[in-house]
């Protein structure tokens, strides 16, 4: 009798799993059919090409194009260098110790701050105290904050797989750390540090509260990297809120859901093909 | 005792951490020898080895007492240019690493280290060292294809014409032929009895009998300490040490 | 050769600290701007007021706290069953086939930003609470929903990675003592990778708490006391997002000082779950 008990619940319980589980994939695939579904119809080449016009309301969203690919790229910029050198630093130039323990805590809670305080910030640090206004370069560099983790973190897995034989045969040649980090190891961990630059140019993409705050919302075509922009996340933000065009919004997420989703795969099959290239 | 040695060991005692790896060590090494390291695993031949270019410094918690002597002085001495150091006494590891790059790049990593660019003298070094580590013939006309297609035996003699190419003075391979088959083993016997005419050879043999067949002089190493050392006919036939003669005649190992 | 080898050592040390850096300027610029106003109306004034009124210097967010608690509280209601019940699911009831595919998609999910989840919440959730549950469907009920699946990812991945990493011998021991399958992962896997799985459901937290587009675009934007599900409300987030593109003086450094208590929150979330997931590991 006591088997019996213990396979009926154990049928109920999966039951309730599944269903959970398919429910959830369900409501997922949902969400993005309904943007997609209602926006793909407005991503004619147009649309991407011509600025908006009238608030938003006709035309196109191509400057927010240029804001989002200005903006990502000072974020990249500014946050790979000091990303990888950070890592290179915790791989090759010390060991576990309290320098390096520090570091680690700091990247971990840098990874955990939300992004309207990184808006906050952004906002008194680059637009007011250092002066440079609702800019490309606000915005970039509170990006570049944001991505540090985890382009610090990417990095690291990918130094901490090259082999050390790799290392030992440049220093028993005689060459010396630097000319092992630049020679030997940059080298081969590149694919793994693109990766993690990949996944964070989809996360600046999406990125909305911090950049409102520090990068503006004009929708002027920027001049230099101190003209305010609007980038597509936020484009799509202000159109769905304010309620400006339905159409024009289902089109900007569109968009907008189809370039982070084919960033992310094409990061999704590099880590692949890294992977099973080290294993 | 030691006058006119390529290199001489003196009162060398070395430790990993509070481990005691190497136990007063005196030795010394003549030029255009081979000199084979024997002894049962753990007995401090690796540590020796990779003492002598300092290797061990990139050890963290690794220290010494005594001194290494190359041409008379100290390696360890704080004047002394490790990077310098290191291409005068080259290292060839048990297992085959060839650098993920053409076998090229491979080979004239070293000279490239060493600021020497000129795409014609890459050329030519690459050329003498491949000639010398007797792999020229199999590669000369795949020099520009991954290393990593090689055969472990090819792979092995790369890494050696690898250190070659930089005109070391001395040579150390720690267990070189280990996970090779006889013939790629055979081949880089020969290649090493041919380069001790120019080379001062130290090497950690993979079993005994590559210990006498290839070496003019050996040492028996046990436990971190030298036993004893001599010329390979006399160690191998008539060894000094009980010790010795017990591991020679395989009653432990 | 040796002096510049030290140089290049210092440059990565100094490239280093920049995390450290930053987060100390953070930190710094966060309270320089707010700590002013806390302490000219007094904490308690601000933690416990509950009237926020920046015309008239009135700046309690209690209303805004109790807010992100409640929607909080709503989201993990429905992130951690459903976030267990899809760990489980993947770990333990689909083949390895079907979970290599999974798996990225569920990174996918993740990479989505929330400005498409809020939207979503908008045109769909919203106005179904409205048809069928009444009041103004911009709700903490809509918010908490969208919030929950928000979180399922981080959830997810890390409670995956605990079970992952729990020694095979327990379920085969289990199973091997005549357990079900179902028995094994309720009693046995689950309470074992405890530890991790409650890391992914305080890092869930934090995200859910830090979370401020789709909470402005369907929370709604009522600065009062929520005393239903079905309220509208402002959360701390929400209550910044809104107000800072044309908030001055006062009232600037009023949601500064909302930006300490959401950074103190966060932080202590954020802390507790790394040394709980550094306990793990040693």
């Amino acid at each position: 009798m006591v088997n019996r008990t213990r396979y009926f619940t154990q049928g109920i319980a999966k039951f309730f799993i599944w269903t959970a589980a398919l429910s959830t994939i369900a409501v997922m695939i949902l969400i993005l059919i309904q943007i997609l579904k209602e926006g793909l119809p407005a991503l004619h080449l147009r649309f991407f090409l011509d600025s908006p016009k009238n608030m938003g309301r006709e035309g196109g969203i191509f400057s927010t194009i240029i804001g989002t690919v200005a903006l990502t790229g000072v974020a990249i910029l500014f946050g790979t260098p000091l990303g990888v050198g950070t890592a290179i630093f915790l791989r090759e130039y010390t060991r576990e110790s309290k320098i390096s323990r520090i570091i680690r805590f700091g990247t971990d809670c840098l990874a955990g701050v939300p992004s309207i305080i990184f808006g906050l910030f952004g906002f008194v640090f680059f637009v007011i105290w250092l002066n440079m206004g609702w800019s490309i370069l606000s915005g970039g560099l509170t990006l570049a904050a944001m991505i540090l983790p985890t382009i610090i973190s990417t990095a690291e897995e990918s130094i901490r797989a090259i082999p050390h034989p790799y290392r030992e045969v440049s220093y028993s040649l005689g060459g010396t750390k630097w000319q092992t980090v630049t020679r030997v190891v940059l080298p081969s961990a590149l694919p793994g540090i693109f990766t993690g630059i990949l996944l964070s140019v989809g996360r600046s993409i999406g990125e909305t509260a911090a950049v409102i705050l520090t990068a503006g919302s004009s929708l002027v075509m920027p001049t230099s990297l101190f003209s305010p922009i609007r980038t597509m996340a936020v484009h799509f933000y202000i159109l769905a809120r304010e309620g400006i065009s339905m159409e024009m919004a289902y089109g900007t997420g569109a968009a907008l859901i189809l370039l982070v989703l084919i960033i992310n795969m094409i990061a999704q099959w590099l880590i692949n093909r890294y992977i099973r290239h080290r294993a | 005792m030691f006058q006119g040695s390529k290199i001489v060991i003196k009162d060398f005692n070395f430790y990993y951490d509070s481990v005691q790896a190497l136990r007063n060590i005196n030795l010394g090494i003549q030029t255009n020898q081979i000199f084979t390291v024997f002894g049962p695993a753990r007995s401090g031949k690796t540590t020796l080895l990779k003492s002598l270019n300092r290797l061990t410094d990139l050890i963290f918690g690794s220290s010494h007492t005594g001194a290494i002597f190359l041409d008379g002085t100290d390696i360890y001495d704080s004047k002394v240019d490790l990077t310098h150091l290191r291409r005068r006494i080259g290292i060839v590891f048990d297992l085959p690493t060839p650098l993920p790059m053409s076998i090229f790049d491979n080979v004239a990593f070293g000279p490239k280290l060493n600021k020497i660019n000129q795409r014609k003298n890459l050329a030519e070094m690459v050329e003498k060292a491949l000639r010398s580590a007797v792999l020229w013939e199999e590669v000369k006309d795949r020099l520009h294809t991954s290393a990593l297609r090689l055969s472990g035996g090819q792979q092995q003699r790369l890494c050696i014409a690898r250190i070659l190419a930089l005109e070391p003075e001395v040579l150390l391979l720690d267990e070189p032929c280990s996970g090779l088959d006889p013939i790629s083993t055979a081949s880089i016997e020969e290649t090493l009895i041919q380069l001790k005419k120019d080379y001062t050879i130290i090497l950690v043999p993979h079993n005994i009998q590559q210990a006498s067949r290839v070496a003019d002089r050996s040492g028996f190493f046990l436990n971190g300490e030298l036993v004893e050392e001599g010329s390979v006919v006399q160690i191998f036939t008539k060894p000094r040490d009980k010790r010795t003669e017990d591991y020679v005649t395989g009653k432990f190992g | 050769m040796q002096v510049k080898e030290k140089i290049i050592e210092k440059i990565f040390l100094l490239i280093a600290l920049s995390s450290i850096f930053i987060l100390g300027l953070i930190t710094f610029f966060i309270f320089e701007e707010g700590l002013p106003l806390i302490l000219k109306i007094g904490p308690k004034a601000f933690l416990l007021g509950e009237r926020w009124i920046p015309s008239k210097g009135l700046f309690g967010i209690f209303p805004m706290i109790v807010s992100s608690f409640w929607v909080t509280f709503g989201a993990l209601l429905l992130g951690i069953p459903l976030g267990l019940a899809c760990t489980i699911f993947l770990s333990e009831l689909i083949p390895p086939s079907i979970g290599i595919l999974l798996r990225p998609a569920i990174q996918l999910l993740a990479a989505i930003p929330s400005v498409i989840y809020g939207f979503w919440g908008l045109i769909v959730l919203v106005p179904l609470i409205q048809n069928y549950l009444g009041g103004p469907g911009l709700s903490i009920f809509a918010g908490s929903l969208v919030l929950g699946f928000m979180i399922l990812p981080t959830i997810i991945t890390i409670s995956e990675d605990s079970l992952k990493a729990l020694p095979p011998s327990y379920k085969a021991g289990a199973l091997a003592l005549g357990a079900t399958h179902w028995q094994t992962i309720w009693r046995v896997l689950i309470p074992a990778a405890k530890s991790g799985i409650v890391t992914s459901i305080i890092l869930g937290m934090g995200r859910a708490i830090g979370e401020t587009m789709a909470m402005i675009m369907i929370l709604g934007n009522a600065v009062k006391m929520p005393s239903s599900f079905l309220d509208s409300a402002r959360t701390l987030t929400t209550n910044i997002g809104i107000e800072m593109g044309y908030a001055s003086g006062d009232h600037r450094q009023a949601l500064f000082a909302t930006g300490i208590v959401l950074f103190f929150i966060i932080m202590a979330l954020n802390i507790l779950a790394i040394f709980l997931s550094r306990r793990r590991v040693d």
